[in-house]
């Protein structure tokens, strides 16, 4: 034993130590390169679209005024899904800490997960085939009555197939994320907080609203986020329900609607020639820039507020 | 005792107990709120969905307003909001159910021999199979699966065993966790740009599908490995450098064999995410009507995408084609559900026996 120590104390490092220590480092550096290597080849490939005129660019005059619409409706579509899916998503994750008994909770997170393996195509095919038509009749009525809001002006869509059906397509995919980690949170509320409130006589209601919701604050916000974060860069079942026009509009439930950035490149790519896929390759990197910054500052206030390191 | 009896009553009577609603008052307030929802929407002749909505309207009304009666109103609050939660989880309940009735019943017809063992090559006008579709997305998986394992693993085993908390460690994973909401349509951009490069402007091959896989399925891969890596107690790995294992045979023979059936349920968890991917495939893997079984040449066909363009551009034939998109779409669910019920019987079947 006397031999493999040397005179600092630290022990001979051995060579199969010493490759497969760097084996595993080259395997997390390589995942480092790979994200890396998103930004830089999406940026070689759509850069030649900076150059391009209108006839690559479904007749917009530069690439920005190509692009803006775009974003605009993949903003959209993501923020009214979000409106959606946050509050169901709250009221399923408590429903599952606080509310249900063990084994029905248990059931219901199996429920959730189930949600979450469905292929977005075939929501793609449910929103398209199933809940569109249904919503006729609403999109009707609410262009009768609620007219004079702007986001009801109409001409309801006699299909179905409008920004509103697909953000409720969308907030259904990322029920299951936002349930998930909210619900994470909600059941790490320190027992000695829930009781001490139920103690002092509050109802259960109250005791979530002052030691659950406070603590879960930040741990929601960032949830919020990460939905946000899929929201936007959810492709088919945008592409399969909404019927899209590229205009930009605060009209929900007509027929003529904003695109997304996701739905027109799966929309347009494979008849696309030349210039035309440097273009949607240059949109494609500003999702990509816009999910990774939603996705970043989400992660960031989980790291920041991380329960488990903070106590 | 019969002097407080007796005593003139000089202070108000102080119930120390609040009147509450018996335990059934919410089953009952349901079954009433059903039952005049009913009466009502059956007399103005409305649909399913629209009793439905009055019911769970006159419910949290009534509910509410009767515990605001008997009880107090912050029993009331309590109430609303209870049923408020469980509403939330019925609304959320609603498109599984009705997605997976409608799937079973619009592609049930169409599943039989020949749909699942022709591929659509010179097909007109009949229904033809999806084999061109399973074999592609075979392929493509399992080449996604090739790809992320191995670097998935040794990065969850650097990022448990060697890095902890180095700072490289730390950035690793916090960029893991933000590539997990990387859009799928980006990752197929990626793939597409990348081969442009490599093999020239245009290239569409069933490996670049994997390719373009594989950036989503990393991040699930390191992620549940990592988890399952932590729970390794120290003890075994102490035990090992005990008796003199090197730290990377300690890894291979006793954390690794540990943590295998967790890391075999993550692995399969996060085939059953990306094989359902599109809009990728749809970019990098273009499409087909045959069968194409190498990955390296020529377009390549998958269930998803026979999916989306069967249903969205079906040509001449738009029922019999709309029909095997459904079915596509049953056989999909099928195979991604069975692989979560491989993933968690793997995480039992291969669990470390506990002698103790």
């Amino acid at each position: 034993m006397t031999s493999v120590t040397t005179e600092t104390g630290s022990p001979k490092r051995r060579l199969g130590d010493l490759v497969f220590a760097n084996t595993t480092r080259a395997a997390g550096v390589t995942i480092l390169v790979a994200l890396a290597g998103v930004a830089i080849f999406l940026t070689a490939e759509g850069l030649p679209a900076v150059g391009a005129k209108a006839p690559d660019l479904k007749g917009h005059s530069n690439l920005l005024t190509y692009v803006a619409p775009l974003v605009f409706g993949t903003l959209l579509a993501a923020v009214i899904a979000l409106v959606i899916a946050v509050p169901l998503a709250l009221g399923v994750a408590l429903s599952v800490s606080h509310y249900a008994p063990k084994p029905v909770a248990v059931g219901i997170g199996y429920l959730v997960d189930l949600l979450a393996a469905v292929p977005s195509v075939v929501y793609g095919l449910w929103g398209i085939g199933f809940l569109g038509p249904r919503l006729i009749p609403v999109y009707q009525w609410l262009a009768d009555h609620l007219g004079f809001i702007p986001f009801f002006d109409g001409p309801a869509s006699n299909t179905g197939r409008t920004i509103l059906t697909a953000s409720i397509v969308l907030a259904i995919m990322i029920l299951p994320i936002v349930t998930a980690i909210s619900r994470e949170i909600f059941a790490q509320t320190p027992r000695l907080n829930e009781e001490a409130a139920l103690a002092l006589g509050a109802t259960r209601w109250e005791m979530i609203r002052l030691a659950v919701l406070p603590y879960a604050r930040s741990g929601i916000v960032s949830a919020a986020m990460l939905g946000l974060g899929r929201a936007l860069g959810e492709t088919m079942a945008v592409a399969m329900v909404l019927s899209a026009s590229g205009v930009v509009t605060w009209d929900l439930i007509s027929s003529t609607n904003p695109s997304t950035i996701a739905a027109n490149v799966a929309l347009t790519f494979q008849d696309a020639t030349g210039l035309q896929r440097n273009a949607l390759i240059a949109s494609g990197l500003v999702l990509f820039v816009i999910t990774f910054v939603v996705n970043f500052a989400a992660r960031a206030i989980v790291e920041r507020n991380d329960p488990g390191k903070a106590r | 005792m019969t002097d407080l009896a007796t005593a003139p009553e000089t202070h108000q009577h102080v119930p120390l107990r609040h009147p509450r609603l018996p335990a059934f008052a919410p089953l009952l307030a349901a079954g009433i709120a059903a039952a005049a929802a009913a009466l009502i929407g059956m007399t103005l002749s409305w649909n399913l969905t629209g009793i439905v909505a009055l019911a769970i309207v006159i419910h949290l009304v009534g509910l509410t307003l009767w515990s605001r009666t008997v009880e107090n109103a912050r029993a009331a609050t309590d109430r609303l909001v209870t049923s408020l939660v469980w509403v939330a989880l019925l609304i959320a309940m609603i498109p599984l159910v009705s997605l997976i009735w409608k799937v079973v019943q619009e592609g049930s017809p169409a599943l039989n021999a020949k749909f699942l063992t022709w591929s659509m090559r010179n097909v007109i006008g009949e229904p033809g199979g999806i084999y061109h579709a399973i074999v592609g997305t075979l392929i493509i998986t399992l080449a996604a699966t090739v790809i992320s394992v191995p670097i998935g693993l040794l990065s969850a085993i650097y990022l448990v065993e060697y890095g902890d908390q180095s700072k490289l460690a730390r950035w690793i994973r916090f960029l893991v966790d933000v590539m997990t909401g990387i859009p799928s349509i980006v990752a197929g951009l990626f793939a597409y740009a990348l081969f442009s490069i490599l093999f020239g402007p245009g290239t569409q091959m069933g490996f670049g599908g994997g390719v373009a896989l594989s950036l989503l399925m990393i991040p699930i891969v390191v992620r549940s490995a990592e988890e399952m890596l932590k729970l390794v107690p120290a003890d075994l790995r102490e035990a090992s450098y005990a008796l003199g294992v090197p730290k990377w045979r300690t890894i291979i023979k006793v954390v690794l064999p540990t943590a295998m059936g967790g890391i075999i349920t993550g692995v399969t968890l996060a085939v059953a995410r990306v094989i359902g991917e599109t809009a990728p495939l749809l970019i990098i893997c273009g499409g087909t009507d045959s069968v194409n079984f190498n990955p390296f040449h020529g377009q390549m066909a998958s269930l998803p995408v026979f999916i989306y363009s069967s249903y969205t551009q079906p040509g001449s034939n738009p029922e019999i084609l709309k029909t095997m998109a459904w079915g596509a779409a049953l056989v999909l669910i099928i195979i991604v559900m069975a692989l979560n019920l491989v993933a968690r019987l793997a995480g039992k079947f291969f669990a470390p026996k506990r002698g103790r």
